[in-house]
């Protein structure tokens, strides 16, 4: 077990590593960088000698990707290139307002989620199953973008109940965001939660049509008794991983959804620094966003062994 | 007068077609169980038995329902009551013991938790009284230690051992009825002699009725005092065991009773043509006319009913039932027995093969070495002639599927080698091995729904080793792939057909076929009728020994059913935990079993007759590796002379008829013990 642990972590940080090599390939073999784009049309002769001098730009690539990774090996991303600011200044905030919204997205997502996918299952083909499963596939349908307008067209701009566009500073405290984000926390949950719905929806089908629910009804166990005992712990595991991915690709929608509502959160840091050629900016955002996905599916993992009491004795047995 | 305990009238169970037909899966079903009597229901798969088996319980599955028709338990309609009520009769006065108990278990509950849950249920008892209850029940079931077993998760358990849980679940609500479905199938054959003779120890003891399902006449022989059997969803034939099984009065049973390979007759059994209908397609006259030999016009307009003949106790479904009451019994003309050209020369020569499926360190996989002191299969030394038949037999976990993959080139083998016609070596590395010997080995396996591409037409599976091997194109190939399905008898029209279309049978035929398109030397049979049902095993059978006479191809046969290896191989080599036990003439080892594991083996076969019983020797206790020193088999072996089996692996000897055995035990000594036991 331990040792599983420790070589999943592993695998991790090689991945992690394997990221920032691609991402940092990635901005180096786009045309023009950080220089042209800041001095735009004078971007030549000793202007822009200068301002390969200034930021470090003209030393070989992969000097810079070694000194990059080991500042970032000791918590330090470096200097942002447009902005000349500390990156972890910058990001410590707008991350911040980012887990806020997809924490929140998770905690009010993953617990509908769970009771309407019991519920399809439980009244399958009948009445609830049909209006609940019509309407999770119509929202699996629509993207971020267009949920989000509509939204703010609905609710903002008809209903007039909420705002529709955030308007706080970065650092603005928890409780000043919550109002303001009750609409993008639908926006990013409504996908995220159908999608996990139709998954638990079949596996909890599947495990009512497996012999061992046969036998529990037909050992006379009641039937909540028989849904609680030998239904759910064993249709909800499977789940469990596919949860952890929702999870990590609810953050691509949070990156969306965060544009259109203008939140200061990681989103809109994301677009604009790829459009400035911000190669530290962008590489950070990536180690962090990759560090996240990494970890939430070790959690997954880790979760169903111990849950799982076939892999747990196998682990064992090993 | 006996006591009814459960009565059914007229049950319709069906399902609605896409078309929204009403098609019927059970027809107008009426019999009745008596209590303190074991009925066993029999029937190839289709012929509706779990269903009704399920329709006792009041439980229909999902997507089919009642039609007409009652189940009455007592004096209630299980069929009509609701969930609530059923609750209070479901596991205290009708018990289920299911068909495969590995997937009946939940997984994620303690064996104790799943019977204290039936004890919580249907009994007034208290927690210490139930721990203690569980204990005992377990104890009743024979599982070794049932304390620390009822901490056990059900995989960890082996299949016999769950099967033994099931049972200890039913029985902990001291139910009036037990229904058995289709109980020891997919247990090793010892394992299921011994799960039925606690099912009769139970029976004889609490009294209990019971229903027991299988397709297997050979348990329903040695549990049931009345046999029911069931065609297309219909009651063809209900009466006392012995008059079923010795002297059958409908076509189905009696073609069915011949087409079981049997220990007592060596030999091919006559096989039944055609296949059960689809549900639905049976419209009028008699649901077993299309196979019938019996049949006249009659038959195939009217349909006949369910008749009671008074002087035999029993009811038949069949207007020429007189006819076959004044057939003779069913006996020894009805088998074919095989004669193979055996030429004397060698085709294969297993010598010293052992093969391992420990997972191999990172080293040693770079240096591509094996490295395990106790490989899975062990010093395996066989020749295999020209012509001949060789049955690998065994429990499960005996290697011989092992074997066959290692000499169709899809598992490496560490030690040891493989010489195909004496000289030519069959490389390990199946990339390495010349094409012609690709060609000259031919594999088929046990199960035609997963070695069949369902997205190939008959014509694209056949045609495959036609291509790759002879290169044919075109008209050529056509041709030759009609000839091929003729000679399994598959006319023309299959061509076009894919795997779904075809019955369980035909696509076995097909299997067939694409392996002698190769025109093998060798074909590798792997447990090839174990899927199939009864009447279409002897016909694949009767098939491959035609084919085999035609051709001269040597067949290696893997099987688990010692009957089907005594009807069809002309040598055994008998296996367990991977390593040889015995091998020689059929005749002989059937005869004469010397090795104790061969004569605990065949004890244990079940025949389709109540007056043979099995002989239990030896404990099922499975063990999951072979042991490390000595004999292969000293764990359960009956005749342990001590320390040496425990130490030293136990030398070949040869008995007089040919067959050489490998035990410590002096071939007379092992005569004398078998001839006083």
């Amino acid at each position: 077990m331990f040792f599983l642990v420790i070589k999943r972590i592993l695998l991790g940080l090689i991945t992690l590593f394997i990221v920032s090599l691609i991402t940092f390939a990635g901005v180096e073999v786009l045309p023009g960088d950080a220089c042209t784009t800041y001095l735009e049309r004078q971007a030549f002769g000793e202007a822009l000698e200068a301002c390969y001098q200034r930021l470090g730009l003209n030393v070989p690539a992969y000097e810079r990707y070694i000194s990059w990774a080991w500042g970032v090996l000791q918590g330090d991303f470096g200097y942002s290139l447009s902005g000349e600011m500390k990156i972890n200044e910058v990001l410590g905030p707008k991350v911040k307002n980012s887990l806020v919204l997809a924490s929140a997205s998770i905690l009010i997502g993953i617990p509908i989620a769970l009771l309407l996918g019991i519920i399809t299952a439980l009244w399958r083909d009948r009445l609830p199953d049909i209006i609940i499963s019509t309407v999770t596939i119509f929202s699996m349908t629509i993207p971020e973008f267009i949920s989000a307008t509509l939204l703010i067209l609905i609710v903002a701009i008809w209903l007039e109940w909420l705002p529709g566009i955030v308007i706080v500073p970065t650092d603005a405290s928890i409780y000043e965001l919550l109002p303001n984000i009750i609409l993008p926390v639908i926006a990013i949950s409504m996908i995220m939660t159908a999608h996990m719905a139709r998954m638990v929806r079949s596996s909890v089908i599947q495990v009512m049509a497996s012999d061992y629910v046969q036998m529990a009804i037909l050992k006379g166990v009641p039937y909540w008794k028989m849904v609680f005992r030998h239904v759910l712990p064993n249709a909800l595991l499977p789940a469990i991983n596919v949860v952890a991915l929702t999870i990590a690709w609810l953050l691509g929608g949070v990156v969306v959804t965060e544009v259109v509502f203008n939140y200061p959160g990681l989103g809109r840091l994301v677009i604009e620094s790829i459009s400035n050629r911000d190669l530290p900016v962008v590489q950070a955002l990536a180690i962090i966003l990759a560090s996240i996905y990494v970890g939430i599916n070790l959690i997954a993992d880790l979760t169903t062994l111990m849950l799982n009491p076939r892999l747990k004795s196998l682990q064992i047995k090993k | 007068m006996k006591t009814i305990v459960q009565k059914i009238n007229n049950l319709t169970i069906g399902f609605q077609s896409q078309k929204g037909e009403q098609i019927s899966i059970l027809k107008n079903i009426s019999t009745s169980i008596n209590q303190g009597e074991t009925v066993g229901i029999v029937g190839e798969s289709g012929s509706g038995k779990s269903t009704l088996a399920l329709a006792m319980m009041g439980y229909v599955k999902h997507g089919l329902f009642t039609i007409s028709g009652e189940c009455m338990f007592h004096s209630n309609n299980l069929l009509e009551m609701k969930n609530k009520e059923l609750e209070n009769i479901r596991g205290r006065k009708i018990a289920m013991i299911p068909q495969n108990a590995g997937q009946s278990l939940t997984p994620n509950l303690k064996i104790g938790y799943q019977i204290d849950e039936a004890l919580r249920l249907h009994t007034d008892l208290n927690q210490a009284e139930r721990d203690g209850k569980i204990s005992e029940l377990l104890n009743k079931v024979r599982l070794p230690s049932p304390e620390t077993m009822a901490q056990r998760y059900p995989h960890e358990l082996s299949g016999g051992q769950q099967q033994r849980v099931a049972v200890a679940m039913a029985l902990a609500g001291s139910p009036e009825l037990l229904l058995l479905d289709e109980p020891t199938t997919g247990l090793d054959v010892t394992t299921q002699a011994h799960v039925l003779e606690l099912l009769n120890l139970i029976a004889k003891d609490t009294g209990t009725s019971m229903v027991y399902v299988s397709h297997d006449l050979g348990a329903i022989a040695q549990v049931s005092d009345r046999v029911i059997v069931m065609y297309s969803g219909e009651i063809v034939l209900d009466g006392p065991v012995r008059s079923i099984l010795k002297n059958p009065i409908h076509p189905y049973t009696y073609g069915l009773l011949k087409s079981i390979p049997k220990l007592s007759l060596p030999g091919l059994p006559n096989s039944m043509s055609g296949s059960q209908p689809q549900p639905g397609s049976i419209k009028k006259g008699c649901s077993f006319y299309e196979r019938c030999e019996f049949a006249d016009d009659d038959c195939k307009v009217n349909s006949p009913s369910l008749d009671f003949i008074e002087d035999l106790n029993t009811s038949v479904r069949c207007f020429k039932h007189n006819e076959l009451l004044n057939l003779n019994k069913l006996d020894s003309h009805n088998v074919k027995s095989i004669e193979n050209r055996i030429l004397k020369n060698e085709i294969l020569d297993l010598s010293n093969v052992s093969i391992s499926y420990a997972k191999q360190k990172f080293l040693d996989q770079l240096l591509n070495k094996i490295n395990d002191t106790n490989p899975t299969v062990k010093d395996i030394n066989i020749n295999i002639n020209k012509g001949e038949t060789l049955a690998l037999v065994g429990e499960s976990g005996s290697g011989k599927s092992t074997i066959l993959k290692s000499i169709a080139g899809l598992l490496k083998t560490k030690d040891g080698n493989i010489k195909f016609e004496k000289n030519k070596t069959l490389s390990n590395d199946l990339k390495q091995r010349d094409p012609s010997f690709l060609r000259a080995i031919q594999l088929i396996f046990q199960n035609p729904d997963e070695s069949l591409n369902p997205n190939h037409t008959v014509e694209e599976i056949v045609s495959q080793p036609l291509r790759l091997y002879f290169g044919l194109k075109g008209k050529e190939l056509k041709d030759k792939i009609i000839e091929v399905l003729d000679k399994v008898r598959l006319g023309e029209f299959y061509l076009t057909r894919y795997p779904r279309q075809l019955s369980g049978g035909e696509k076995q035929r097909v299997a067939v076929a694409r392996a002698f398109a190769a025109k093998p030397d060798i074909i590798l049979c792997d447990e090839v009728t174990s899927a199939l049902d009864v009447s279409v095993q002897a016909a694949v059978l009767n098939l491959l020994q035609e084919l085999k006479e035609d051709f001269g191809t040597t067949y290696i046969f893997v099987s688990h059913d010692l009957a089907v290896v005594r009807a069809i191989s002309d040598r055994v080599a008998v296996l367990y935990q991977g390593r040889l036990c015995e091998i020689g003439p059929s005749n002989y080892v059937y005869k004469f079993p010397s090795h104790p594991y061969t004569e605990v083996l065949l004890g244990a076969v079940l025949e389709p007759n109540p007056d043979i019983k099995p002989k239990l020797v030896a404990e099922d206790i499975v063990e999951e590796k072979p042991p490390e020193n000595g004999c292969s088999f000293q764990g359960r072996c009956p005749r342990i002379l001590g320390d040496i089996c425990k130490n030293e692996v136990p030398p070949w000897q040869t008995v007089e008829n040919g067959n050489s055995i490998r035990c410590h035990i002096k071939i007379e000594d092992l005569k004398n013990q078998q001839i006083t036991n």
